[in-house]
């Protein structure tokens, strides 16, 4: 029983930075590629790496939010230094001159090795993001229950 | 003079950083047969540490290691 315990491995992504969004990744695909069964929850400003990039929101609040948090790989920025942006910019070129995979790339990456992908619906619902918000890989929307169900079972849970 | 192992399959993982070199290793696998060589070229100093982890994980073997300037030469064994 405590074999299968070896082969699972939960990620909470809750940081929507580009710099933990990063680390995040290259542990769900190194774990992946290493032949563990590996789930990442993605919840408040980690929606943002799972998002289609379009706006989200019903009321004004959801709408303010939709606009101001964009979503999508290509915005997510670095934890700091961001700059207005000029940083997200700036670490975008440096990883690609030293030849290491791009936010975005990594995601797809995942999602070929098994990787599962799931939305959490609580934030979902305070931030107004729907469903057809997120990108095709996720393949469900879960609560906190589903979360730990999993975690329970995995060898390493990690909160990013 | 460096010596040489006979392979089964050819892996180019140069210019690859981490998480690369193990995730193509982990494809790359499949394509040998159990008991055949995966000869291997990284410059990721990373995968000195890497790939006997990623060996020890899913039960294959690290058979041999050797730097040539910039370049890592290594060849992994499929076990199952």
């Amino acid at each position: 029983m405590t074999d299968e315990k070896k082969n699972k491995v939960t990620l909470i992504m809750f940081s929507g930075d580009l710099d933990k969004a990063l680390a995040g990744f290259v542990i769900a695909t190194g774990a992946a590629a290493m032949g563990k069964e590996v789930t990442m929850f993605f919840t408040f400003w980690g929606l943002k790496i799972i998002q289609k990039g379009g706006p989200t929101g019903t009321s004004l609040f959801g709408k303010m939010l939709g606009f101001m948090n964009r979503g999508g790989v290509d915005r997510v920025g670095p934890s700091r230094l961001n700059m207005g942006g000029m940083g997200r910019w700036m670490f975008k070129k440096m990883m690609k001159s030293k030849n290491v995979a791009q936010l975005g790339e990594l995601r797809d990456m995942a999602l070929d090795l098994g990787v599962k992908m799931l939305g959490c619906t609580m934030s979902m619902d305070v931030m107004e993001i729907g469903r057809g918000d997120l990108i095709d890989g996720v393949s469900d929307c879960v609560g906190v229950a589903a979360m730990l169900g999993e975690a329970a079972e995995s060898e390493t849970t990690l909160f990013i | 003079m460096s010596e040489t192992m006979k392979a089964d399959k050819e892996l180019n993982l140069q210019g690859l950083m981490c998480p690369l070199p193990v995730v193509k290793m982990s494809k790359a696998i499949h394509d040998v047969p159990v008991g055949g060589v995966i000869e291997a070229t990284a410059t990721d100093p990373g995968v000195l540490a890497d790939i006997p982890a990623w060996c020890k994980s899913t039960g294959n073997e690290m058979l041999k290691t050797q730097k040539e300037g910039k370049v890592i030469r290594f060849w992994v064994k499929r076990q199952k």
